[in-house]
């Protein structure tokens, strides 16, 4: 760990103050950027000298702040989460930028986001992905023993890398059709994998993409923008993966009505 | 006034439950959906209760703070969960996890209900397997155990360093379902500002809509309080920003004893401070000391590079001094000995205020791929923030604000002093005492919300019948107006101090005086120093007038206007108790070694305050904690 190093940066940042109101890029300088903080934390400074200036702070969603509950995100230079793989935006240390850059924050874009207040975007389409099959049907109580089952152990990792996505919406901002491809995919790719999953497997995939389709996303034309964004490095192999469950289903399986 | 009744079953220890079980009421499947029930949190134990209700036929209203109920913080636990199962066959069983959460906690947790969480324990990884959580697998495929603090047998079931990730979207995933089948209404962006409370019933709260600011009259015949714990009150802590004690304290406030709120653990592993403008500590698994060696060079004056160091100029003091357990000590032991070290001047890093843990050993010893697979995620965000590689030199870590056992009172039903009000997981006292082990908080929550409150709730309601208050009921504008004017307060002060730079320095005192080590007059410099502080807080906070859009620091005001009322009770608590358990350090009742040396003659009991109001100091109630099963004894780890 090095001694602290103090750069100026010139943001350029999204602000809008509701979904029905213009926007534009506000230009802030910022001259004393402490580059062991990470981005967030730069933000939260600034914010904190606005307030006592009388101007409005810029809103942005964040919670955990290390990178695994998927709410934080904005597009940083262009990249969903900015610059560097396999970090969220919360993630993203200063160091990585030198004095004197200019710094373009905006909010992740898609049809099916509906922009909330400067940076944050509604990602309600998600959980309506979700809740039209994402999860296996298993009542509280029921369950057979947890061995009763042996899942060979490269299943069980390649289930997990499935399922480390953090829904944060990278890949969709990411995607130049702003398709839900890689998100969808991670759920239904390790509920495949999985034998607890077979059972509703057919149902499952007609019906999410059913929900997906109707929420406002667009369709997979093989960019892997998505892949390239995503903080978790979930792999597009999951995408063929739901797409080979998506065949299997619909030559023999329904989608279930949705609400 | 209200005694203190825990409710526990007669009977023999392995039986309670059971008994419980088969002679509590019982509400039939048809008249389920006539009952009301507000969640509030979304967390292990706010989804599992949500949605186990929600399939049971009960109309379920879950409020969350974020955006979804997937960004609670019990996403971010990430070592593993406990059970009882034996599958490694080296002596586990429900009695042995009992004796160690029991002992773990030193002596200051109720019996009865440790017992039951160890019996239900199985259940949960039951219920997750068939949820399609994807716990680690051995070759034959049958699921990975791994060893945590405090335990000699491997009982902790893991998905890589993201357990809590994955069991929280098992929850979430059961809870999706139970929203789309519409016994389940979700509020996400909602905070709770008030428990409505009429008749000694809990009925009811206000809630705020984030995104508009808009109050809400929201009325229910139970309510369900599972939002987590208040370990931000530190600031740097290693929660999630949205982290708040709020939802309990306004339960405090009307009735709900809130227990041994001094009973705070910090966790000995988490990134050191790199910066004063931080704003939150990163933790790092306890499961990493399964194979880390935490060590500090013999010589304080040594500056060299730690691969520099030879195994002869070394002191792995945790093996030396504990050689049964070694770096497995339970948090608090290995907490207060990293102290310990550093307050000795022994420490490393650029602040000296660190200590190496080492995996040369271990990557030896199992190769790259195997850590990798073991700790992958934990060593990249390592990397991320410090940009070194654990893989080539050992980490730097510090204890940090993590997790508290303290929390609202509650009795065998989960039940809190107020009738109605039902608490789970982290906000509630119950089961880890006085230190909780790693890898029982995961099987806390969904111990509570998947098998204990869909029995303890029904029991209620089938004796209590509907709260039956209406909106129109008078309580419900006076809880509004409350909330209103208390929002209009905050910003209408104008001061000249922002919401972060007051709750840093709230931090900072507790830190100082209520943290690992704790003496009398540093317990009552902070009581004194956090009510100047919380006069400053209302006479000089600046938070921006936005009402009626999205204001994060708005939301941070309030929430740091009740942990300035909580940071005193904790306090309080800290110095009315005069012994050492666990977590609770006094300086007072230390061995020369630096242990807890407890007084079960006058402080084996749970301390529960009563609130009497904002001016007046809240009253001490205490519920003796009596062990028919287990002989109390000097905790030893060596």
């Amino acid at each position: 760990m090095n001694k602290h190093n103090y750069i100026k940066v010139t943001l350029k940042v999204w602000r809008q103050k509701g979904p029905d109101q213009p926007g534009r890029l506000e230009t802030i300088e910022v001259p004393d950027v402490d580059t062991h903080n990470s981005l967030l934390e730069m933000l939260d400074h600034l914010n904190g000298q606005r307030i006592l200036d009388g101007k409005e702070p810029i809103e942005f969603d964040n919670d955990c702040r290390e990178g695994i509950c998927g709410t934080c995100g904005a597009v940083v230079n262009g990249i969903p989460h900015g610059p560097g793989k396999e970090k969220t935006l919360c993630q993203l240390h200063m160091r990585e930028f030198s004095d004197g850059d200019v710094i373009v924050i905006e909010p992740f874009r898609a049809r099916a986001f509906k922009l909330v207040k400067d940076l944050m975007v509604d990602r309600t389409p998600l959980e309506k992905i979700i809740q039209a099959g994402g999860y296996i049907s298993a009542r509280t109580g029921g369950a057979p023993d947890g061995n009763s089952i042996p899942i060979a152990q490269e299943i069980a990792e390649e289930a997990m890398d499935a399922a480390a996505c953090i829904g944060c919406g990278a890949c969709v901002a990411a995607c130049p059709n702003a398709s839900a491809m890689l998100f969808i995919s991670g759920k239904v790719s390790q509920l495949a994998l999985l034998p607890q999953g077979k059972p509703e497997a057919r149902t499952r995939v007609l019906s999410m993409l059913k929900q997906m389709d109707s929420c406002g996303f667009g369709n997979c034309s093989n960019h892997r923008a998505c892949e390239n964004a995503c903080p978790k490095g979930i792999s597009i192999r999951h995408i063929a993966r739901f797409n080979r469950e998506f065949i299997k289903a619909s030559i023999f399986g329904r989608s279930r009505n949705i609400a | 006034m209200h005694q203190l009744e825990s409710n526990v079953p007669a009977g023999p220890l392995a039986e309670k439950w059971d008994r419980h079980r088969m002679e509590m009421k019982l509400i039939s499947p048809a008249n389920r959906r006539r009952f009301n029930i507000i969640v509030i949190g979304s967390g292990l134990a706010g989804a599992s209760a949500s949605a186990t209700l929600g399939e049971l036929g009960f109309n379920i209203k879950t409020f969350c703070i974020q955006d979804s109920p997937r960004r609670a913080h019990s996403i971010a636990a990430q070592g593993g969960i406990n059970a009882s199962k034996n599958y490694a066959n080296d002596g586990d069983s429900i009695w042995r996890l009992f004796y160690d959460t029991v002992k773990g906690g030193d002596f200051r947790s109720r019996e009865a209900n440790v017992y039951r969480l160890a019996q239900i324990s199985s259940n949960i990884i039951d219920q997750c397997v068939a949820q399609g959580v994807p716990f680690a697998r051995d070759y034959g495929g049958l699921l990975e155990n791994r060893s945590f603090g405090g335990a000699q047998v491997s009982r902790t079931f893991y998905a890589r360093g993201q357990t809590g990730q994955q069991l929280l979207l098992g929850a979430y995933g059961a809870l999706s379902r139970q929203i789309a089948a519409g016994t389940v209404t979700m509020f996400p962006r909602h905070e709770m500002l008030d428990l409505i409370v009429k008749d000694n019933r809990a009925c009811g709260i206000t809630a705020r809509n984030l995104l508009d600011g808009s109050l809400e009259t929201h009325l229910a015949d139970a309510v369900i309080l599972a939002s987590g714990g208040y370990a931000n009150v530190f600031f740097l802590s290693t929660g999630a920003v949205s982290c708040n004690v709020s939802a309990i304290w306004q339960a405090y406030k009307k009735g709900a004893f809130f227990a041994n709120p001094c009973f705070t653990q910090i966790h000995p592993t988490s990134l050191p401070l790199l910066s004063d403008r931080q704003m939150k500590m990163t933790l790092m698994s306890e499961s990493l000391r399964n194979d880390g060696r935490v060590w500090i060079p013999k010589d304080p004056n040594d500056k060299r590079a730690p691969n520099d160091i030879p195994e002869k100029d070394r002191d792995y003091y945790l093996e030396e001094k504990y050689p049964t357990f070694g770096n497995l000590v339970p948090r608090d032991v290995a907490s207060r000995n990293a102290k310990f070290q550093c307050d000795h001047g022994k420490g490393v890093g650029p602040t000296g205020r660190a200590v190496y843990l080492d995996f040369s050993d271990a990557l030896k010893r199992d190769g790259k791929e195997v850590i990798r697979r073991k700790y992958g995620n934990l060593f990249a965000m390592y990397t991320n923030i410090v940009a070194q590689s654990p893989y080539e030199t050992p980490m730097m870590i510090y204890p940090a604000a993590h997790y508290v056992m303290g929390g609202l009172w509650v009795d065998y039903n989960l039940m809190s002093t107020i009738p109605g009000l039902f608490v789970l997981g982290e906000a509630n006292f119950s089961d880890h005492g006085a230190n909780r082990l790693g890898a029982s908080a995961l099987m806390q929550g969904l111990g509570d919300g998947y098998f204990i409150i869909p029995y303890t709730l029904a029991d209620f309601l089938a004796k209590n019948g509907p709260a039956g208050i209406g909106e129109d009921d008078s309580v419900c504008g006076e809880s509004i107006q409350s909330a209103g004017l208390r929002i209009d307060r905050l910003v209408s002060i104008n001061g000249k101090r922002t919401v972060d730079d007051i709750h840093r320095q709230l931090g900072k005192i507790l830190e100082d005086y209520v943290g690992l080590a704790r003496n009398e007059n540093g317990l009552q410099t902070a009581i004194n120093q956090i009510r100047e502080l919380r006069e400053e807080f209302w006479n000089n906070v600046k938070v921006p007038a936005i009402t009626d859009s999205y204001c994060l620091n708005l939301q941070k005001a309030g929430r740091l206007a009740d942990y300035l009322e909580l940071g005193e009770l904790l306090a309080q608590d800290a110095l009315e108790r005069r012994e050492s358990c666990g977590a609770h350090l006094r300086e007072e009742s230390e061995s020369d070694e630096g242990e807890a040396i407890r007084d079960d003659k006058n402080f084996c009991h749970v301390s529960a305050w009563e609130y009497t109001g904002d001016e007046s100091a809240p009253k001490l109630h205490k519920e003796p904690l009596v062990f028919e099963n287990i002989q109390l004894t000097q905790r030893s780890y060596k």
